[in-house]
């Protein structure tokens, strides 16, 4: 969720019961300032929390000219001091996917493979590398897997200019009610992989200025988005059930929107047998 | 060179020559301008087959837009307002009926909501005097404001939604205490659920669906019964079904409270069944998200004995059980005497509050879980608090089944199960893995005076308790479900049943080869020939056995 709105939007998804004491909330309106001026980011985004089992993760994002290009991510304990993360690469993601269990809360834990087969440790550790990752490996791992999985945005708020880059849509007034109950009027705000596969019929219906990302309506399994009204009707929340703790909310009609992450940091795998 | 053409007000104007200049054929002469100026008007104004629109009057309504509107970097947006143009030229055209006033359902839920906020005609100031010295509804504002030191809670606006919700569920039933015990997500509407106690003689009995399960069975045996006068008798099924543990009383146990629960705040509160234990084994083995309607069912297997109120009462009493906790010394054990010799040795159920509680600081609630504890009852394997046996009662059932059943787990080898007693603390929770059970920490570290001590439990995410001084509660927010570091993995189908006894009368063995039966043959005439009488007719029926071959 963009900092600038970020205790109107903490109260519209705080359904979940999940949110940032007052003490946070203070801190984090000074801090985010002061990461865009020393980042130099156009815009900067409150990502979420992690609950580790010992502390927690505070994440935020930078988003520079380009908002489709690869965002800076920053972790800090305390919401006070905040550090740079690396960029994510395909290659630690495998890695920490093969971890399993809650986030300790101590960026500099180890993990140690334990359930690893051979053959999985051979192609994941070419380099012969050790067996050990560090906690804020798997947190850049993890970060990415869920914007890429469930960082969502309603249709229409960015727009594809023809240089290829990617700007917010000054013209998107919001999505009606009963567009917004739909999950085809969200996307996914990360590399398409869908798109291509639409067929002709389908593609010459897109607009390419705004529908350029895939959208929600085929994801696998189905079901797992859940739409609902809250605040009597007011905030369209959606919420995903299979990375647990990720909320949407978007007021129909205007301009706000955003989601954030509150949550251990756990891909539900159970998901099929709970729907 | 050539500058021209030049207009009136500037210098040489006067000195162009028509038809000589290199512009001639952009600018003709001013009556063929005006004839080139009315042409491209006569284009502008003519209109689209489509759309029956012209390109002159909608640039014009855009200019007049953009000088109105005055917006930034217009060049930029201009093919945008180019269509907002046309689509608001749409709308006018075809309003030839009246819009209805959409009823969004946004109204009906603003309308229930004021509700809440309505006062109970003529019911408020009497029961006010009444109720001063015993005040059951909870104050929910100001759990939300220490929970909120936490992070945890939802909005101030649901909240105080919550507490007029509450007020009035008080105002309806017969309640003694009553507590807001937490929020669960579900796929289409959320759950509120409060925790409430009845005054003693007030509640109502249930016994209407218990009947019918009891006549559904006993309908069973009659069957069985009627078959027998049949000639072919089918063989008897000797199955006899493991007895149901009944289920505990009302006001005791997993059943000590009773539960409320509304989709909403203005919604009509529902009162939530009792559980039994079966629900309680069973909603151990599955795992399934709420939909948000009471009377969906559940799909699961092992098939969920009940809809989801009962899965949901069942989960509320898992949770509860598990993550209720106070500050040590909070609750202590009512004094009783005689009654320390109990059956089955259950331990003690009831608690009170300790009047000379002595609160403790946050540090020391925080440093060490062994000042918590649980004030629940924890639920044993069998799905109640209190164990019971449920063979005790047909003694000559188990001798029966004793005999005839291969796999018998004897019914005399059951072991009560004991669970741990009342207000143990929970530094006994077992972890899962290398992971403490609770995570405790300060709600601040920068203002420790002020401080509150809030628990998060790791084995249900989603449950929270918090202490501050003289004050404790505890709540949860979540989807209900427990922590399980493992992939769930649901039941597997129970064995094929035996469907007759085996034994070697019936058993297939292979046939015996050419050899074997010339050496059983060779091995049988050396006997038959210490026997001489016999040998004629053996001989004989050695010949038609081996024709029958």
């Amino acid at each position: 969720m963009e900092a600038a709105s970020l205790p109107a939007a903490l109260e519209l998804v705080a359904g979940g019961g999940a949110g940032l004491s007052p003490e946070k909330r203070a801190v984090l309106g000074a801090s985010l300032l002061l990461l865009q001026r020393d980042y130099r980011f156009e815009r900067v985004w409150f990502w979420g929390c992690i609950q580790g089992v010992r502390g927690a993760y505070y994440i935020a994002e930078g988003l520079g000219p380009d908002r489709a290009a690869p965002r800076s991510r920053l972790y800090s304990l305390n919401c006070v001091e905040w550090s740079l993360l690396p960029p994510a690469t395909e290659d630690i993601v495998a890695q920490a996917e093969q971890l399993k269990g809650r986030f300790q809360g101590d960026p500099s834990f180890e993990y140690e493979y334990t359930e690893i087969n051979t053959e999985d440790a051979e192609r994941l550790f070419e380099d012969g590398k050790e067996l050990m990752i560090k906690e804020e490996t798997r947190l850049v791992a993890m970060i990415e897997q869920i914007d890429r999985a469930v960082g969502i945005i309603p249709r229409g708020a960015f727009v594809k200019t023809p240089l290829g880059s990617v700007h917010e849509n000054r013209n998107f007034e919001g999505l009606s009610l009963t567009e917004a109950k739909k999950l085809s009027s969200y996307f996914h705000f990360t590399e398409p992989v869908n798109l291509k596969n639409k067929t002709l019929l389908e593609k010459a219906l897109l607009d390419p200025s705004t529908d350029f990302l895939d959208s929600l309506e085929h994801d696998i399994p189905q079901g797992s988005w859940t739409v609902q009204l809250e605040k009597g009707g007011t905030v369209v929340v959606l919420r995903s059930l299979l990375w647990l703790g990720l909320t949407f909310y978007h007021v129909p009609m205007t301009k706000q929107y955003g989601y954030v992450y509150f949550g251990t940091g756990e891909k539900n795998l159970d998901l099929p047998f709970m729907l | 060179r050539g500058h021209g053409p030049y207009q009136p007000h500037e210098p040489g104007y006067g000195l162009y020559q028509p038809g000589y200049s290199l512009y001639d054929d952009q600018i003709p002469d001013p009556n063929s301008r005006m004839l080139a100026i009315q042409n491209a008007k006569a284009y502008l104004l003519q209109s689209s087959t489509i759309s029956g629109l012209n390109l002159y009057d909608h640039l014009a309504n855009m200019l007049t837009k953009i000088l109105d509107e005055q917006p930034t970097n217009v060049v930029d947006i201009i093919e945008n307002i180019s269509k907002d143009v046309k689509w608001a030229q749409f709308r006018k055209k075809m309003d030839t009926l009246r819009d209805e006033h959409e009823i969004l359902p946004k109204f009906e839920a603003a309308e229930k909501r004021k509700a809440l906020f309505l006062k109970a005609n003529g019911e408020g100031d009497e029961e006010l005097e009444e109720e001063i010295g015993e005040m059951p509804l909870p104050n929910v504002m100001e759990t939300a404001f220490y929970f909120e030191q936490a992070g945890i809670g939802l909005s101030k606006d649901e909240s105080y939604h919550i507490f007029l919700a509450l007020k009035k569920l008080i105002s309806i039933q017969p309640i003694q205490t009553c507590r807001f015990w937490g929020k669960i997500l579900g796929l289409e509407m959320n759950y509120i659920i409060a925790e409430v106690q009845y005054h003693e003689g007030e509640e109502e009995e249930e016994t209407e669906e218990d009947e019918v399960i009891e006549e559904g069975g006993k309908g069973v045996g009659e069957d069985e019964d009627e078959d027998e006068e049949k000639e072919d008798e089918p063989p008897k099924s000797t199955y006899k079904p493991p007895p149901v543990v009944p289920k505990e009383e009302n006001g005791t146990g997993a059943n000590k409270f009773v539960y409320f629960v509304c989709n909403e705040p203005g919604k009509p509160w529902v009162k939530l069944p009792s559980v039994t234990p079966a629900q309680i084994v069973c909603a151990r083995k599955i795992k399934k998200f709420f939909t948000g309607r009471l009377d969906a069912p559940v799909v699961s297997f092992p098939p969920f004995p009940g809809n989801e109120a009962n899965y949901l009462r069942a989960q509320i009493a898992r949770i509860s059980a598990g993550t209720q906790i106070s500050p040590i010394g909070f609750y202590q054990f009512a004094e009783e005497e005689g009654e320390e010799e109990e059956e089955g040795g259950g331990g003690r159920e009831t608690y009170e509050e300790n009047p000379d509680f002595q609160p403790l600081s946050v540090a020391e609630l925080v440093d060490s879980l062994s000042t918590w504890v649980h004030h629940r009852q924890s639920i044993l394997k069998q799905g109640r608090c209190v164990w019971l046996n449920p063979f005790q009662k047909s003694e000559e059932e188990e001798e029966e089944e004793n005999e005839e059943d291969e796999k018998a787990e004897e019914p005399d080898e059951q072991q009560q199960e004991i669970g741990p007693p009342l207000l143990t603390p929970v530094s006994e929770d077992e972890g899962i893995q290398n992971i403490p059970a609770w995570t405790a920490q300060p709600s601040t570290n920068l203002i420790p005076q002020y401080a509150v001590a809030i628990l998060r439990s790791n084995r249900w995410p989603g449950a929270y308790a918090f202490a501050s001084g003289k004050k404790f509660d505890n709540i949860y927010f979540g989807w209900g479900h427990k922590y399980s570091p493992e992939n769930h993995a649901p039941a597997l189908p129970p064995p094929v049943q035996a469907e007759y006894p085996r034994g070697p009368e019936i058993t297939e063995t292979r046939d015996p080869t050419l050899e074997e039966e010339l050496a059983f043959k060779a091995a049988k005439e050396e006997a038959l020939a210490a026997a001489e009488e016999e040998e004629d007719e053996e001989d004989v029926e050695d010949d038609e056995e081996e024709d029958d071959d």
